[in-house]
């Protein structure tokens, strides 16, 4: 189905913030917010979730954990037990605190790494994808709200527009998708 | 949004605005570089190749070349391994300590900060693997399946946890610091008008697009990278303390090393921060976002960190004494007295000495003096770890074999070439990449901007939303008309058609009446360049007399005209500055 975008420009982030607050107020579906910093309190007015990535990268931390834990097991202890210094390697339990070290820095690493390329598989910012930002001023200092109409069925896009024209934006565009 | 208490230095000075930030930053990477850069770079590049040529003729003939001998069996390159470690502790101390500290002063040098870990990690890690002789054998460190009848890698290792520690370090860092720079590419993709620029940054930028999803996201990546590399600084250098604490040798073997080493590691750390920062500042234009400020919250943390560094100088001299234990004390006595005491004694001077000056605040906030520690420091911190792994050795336990080392010149060779490429990586990075990080930066210039910090009154803070200027509205309606029948993808700007212009320029110019004869140098009014006087003059505006008239509704009026700087002449004042010099150049 053919749908609209229309995309209201403003050069501040806080006109942007009252703006959403009173269009949301009113009913309008706010899709989403470009804007060249992260504009704080702006999630919970357009209804943005808090992402998840944290559990994500405690469930990684522990994978990291249980793969070391294992590793350090299997290499010293059970598959060839070296005797160095006169300190043998008997079991686990007793070789523990040398193991630690390692341990952390591998539950850091997969924790770490982990995390980090969930997060950019979900923004699906890879290498060579090309741009989505509707305006290439909103990377420097300007502020962009998008709407779609399909997500406005109660409203026309006039409507809409003379709503808009309230908020203090600067630029209004619109974009066939 | 976040306020900051009056009685703190704004960390943005000046009258910046969003796009200023974007301006400063990003003009010496669009620009030609100066002519300096191509010097400097040269230097370090004939530096860094130098020691590439002492590694390879190394490589080639054995660690022999190096002045080692049966008794001090380690010298330059461990020194050199650890003291680039150290170096590389402050980039990720500032981004994920500060950050978890909520300090802003770090968005202004975390870039920068991090560019210099990675690169300092860089050097260190080369130390280890020349030292192994065979450099296409590095990977036998890494626990594999092998010919060996799989026998593993020694797990009960201090060198074996460096292995791990320094790649997880190094990597964690890198992708820390990538993660920041993403948005910072999009701006300068968003920006670049050369094909292959435009090419390049878009391929770095991840096709990133600010969407308020993605921030939200972004933030929460931050924080917990900052979480887990917090501990991981740590770790880190406690880890390389080990190699030395877990040994039997005397000097080495102390409890009080890992502190004890990681208060050095930010110590030198901060310092190379310093030397770099104060050059860089000046020769890129930086200066409203790296000031006196930022220089004096460093220089604290130099002196905390270097007197906690003093203080376990102190207390491993009185432990060694303390213990009883004549060869714990004999390796300290020998320190401070034997033929080593020079290095003991620059050591002291260097890093318990000078960073004490910094008590006074003169002294902290002078950029020279500051700039001179932070070599003193860095020549201190070489020292220190020469004076640890040196003076340790050189006293065996049988008089026989005691011994003095003398570097070759490919240990100084190899030592000044890490000097060198290390440099050419940190000239490549200010020359490409953003300096700044420009997202973090862009969103604490409300709270810490000068110009909105000074004047509350422009705060563009209140709940009320800005009406809509009246005569825009119809345009806009009519622009909406005239896409819904033709759904091309377009992308054009509501602007003023010729007759309201002409409309609006008839009606400020009689509000604020004619130039008459008088022609003043409007220039000279803060805020208006060149560019912003020419417009002024086309619409009539010319003298002092007639800024001097503006109100309210002549800035909203001129802004619609000029369309440049939207606010601005509100915010400078300028009817105030015009009075005042009016007045100046009657009298």
């Amino acid at each position: 189905m053919a749908d609209k975008a229309i995309y209201a420009m403003y050069d501040d982030d806080d006109v942007l913030k009252d703006g959403a607050k009173m269009l949301v107020s009113k009913g309008v579906k706010v899709n989403d917010v470009y804007s060249p910093f992260p504009i704080h309190g702006i999630d919970p007015i357009i209804g943005i979730k808090n992402t998840r990535l944290g559990i994500m990268s405690f469930i990684y931390a522990l994978v990291g954990l249980a793969l070391a834990t294992y590793g350090m097991w299997f290499f010293m202890i059970d598959d060839w037990p070296m005797n160095i210094g006169g300190k043998p390697s008997f079991s686990y339990k007793e070789n523990f605190l040398s193991f630690m070290p390692i341990t952390f820095e591998f539950t850091v690493l997969c924790a770490a790494h982990g995390m980090a390329i969930t997060y950019l598989i979900i923004n699906k910012t890879l290498p060579g994808m090309p741009a989505q930002n509707p305006d290439p001023r909103t990377t420097d200092d300007k502020f962009v709200m998008e709407f779609r109409m399909s997500e406005n069925p109660s409203m026309t896009q006039t409507e809409l527009v003379d709503l808009l024209k309230n908020t203090g934006m600067t630029e209004l565009d619109q974009k066939d998708i | 949004m976040h306020k900051e208490a009056a009685i703190r230095e704004p960390l943005i000075l000046g009258h910046k605005t969003y796009h200023d930030i974007t301006e400063d930053v990003c003009r010496p990477i669009e620009d030609k570089a100066p002519k300096t850069w191509y010097v400097l770079f040269a230097i370090a590049l004939i530096i860094g190749l130098y020691g590439v040529g002492c590694i390879l003729y190394l490589l080639g003939t054995g660690v022999g070349v190096w002045g080692l001998n049966k008794t001090i069996g380690w010298a330059w390159d461990i020194t050199n391994f650890v003291w680039w470690v150290g170096i590389g502790h402050a980039g990720t101390l500032i981004s994920a300590v500060l950050l978890l500290f909520r300090q802003k002063w770090r968005m202004a040098i975390n870039r920068s900060a991090e560019a210099m870990t990675i690169f300092a990690v860089f050097m260190a890690g080369l130390f280890p693997l020349i030292h192994m002789g065979r450099l296409w054998l590095g990977y036998w460190v890494l626990p594999i399946p092998n010919h060996f009848g799989s026998l593993w890698v020694n797990f009960n290792s201090p060198l074996l946890w460096d292995v791990f520690a320094i790649s997880t370090y190094l990597s964690v860092s890198l992708v820390f610091w990538y993660i920041g720079l993403i948005p910072d590419f999009a701006t300068i993709r968003d920006r670049a008008k050369k094909p292959v620029a435009k090419k390049m940054y878009s391929i770095l930028s991840f096709g990133w697009s600010g969407r308020a999803k993605h921030w939200n996201r972004f933030e929460l990546v931050s924080l917990v990278l900052a979480g887990l590399a917090t501990p991981l600084v740590f770790s880190v250098h406690s880890i390389v303390s080990f190699d030395f604490a877990t040994s039997v040798i005397p000097g080495w073997h102390t409890t009080i090393f890992p502190p004890y080493f990681v208060a050095g590691a930010v110590f030198s750390g901060f310092a190379m921060v310093q030397t770099l920062m104060l050059v860089m500042r000046k020769a890129m234009g930086l200066e409203a976002y790296i000031h006196r400020k930022h220089v004096e919250y460093m220089n604290i943390v130099i002196m905390v960190t270097g007197s906690i560094v003093g203080t376990a100088y102190i207390t491993e001299l009185f432990i060694s004494w303390y213990s009883g234990v004549e060869y714990e004390a004999y390796a300290f006595i020998n320190r401070a007295t034997g033929p080593y005491w020079w290095a003991y004694f620059a050591m002291m001077t260097c890093n318990v000495v000078s960073p004490q000056l910094m008590w006074f605040k003169k002294l902290r906030r002078s950029l020279i003096f500051t700039f001179i520690i932070s070599i003193v420091v860095n020549i201190g911190m070489w020292f220190e770890r020469y004076v640890i792994i040196v003076t340790s050795l050189h006293r065996d336990y049988l008089p026989s074999s005691w011994s003095m080392h003398f570097p070759t010149h490919i240990d100084i060779g190899v030592y000044v070439g890490t000097i060198g490429l290390f440099f050419v990586f940190f000239l490549l990075f200010a020359r490409f990449f953003p300096v700044l990080a420009l997202n973090e930066v862009k969103s604490i210039l409300k709270s810490s901007g000068e110009s909105y910090k000074n004047a509350p009154d422009t705060h563009r803070d209140d709940p009320t939303p800005t009406p809509v200027i009246e005569t825009v509205a119809p345009v806009v309606e009519e622009k909406v008309e005239v896409k819904t029948k033709e759904p091309v993808k377009e992308t054009k700007k509501a602007k003023l058609s010729e007759d309201q212009i002409k409309d609006k320029t008839a009606a400020l110019i009689s509000k604020l009446g004619g130039a008459g004869n008088a022609i003043d140098d409007l220039k000279q009014i803060s805020g208006v360049g060149p560019v912003l006087e020419g417009k002024l003059n086309s619409i009539g505006i010319c003298s002092f007399d007639q800024v001097s008239k503006m109100t309210k509704v002549e800035y909203d009026l001129l802004d619609e005209l000029t369309a440049s700087f939207p606010g601005r002449a509100e915010r400078d004042d300028w009817a105030g500055k015009a009075k005042e010099l009016m007045n100046k150049s009657n009298s």
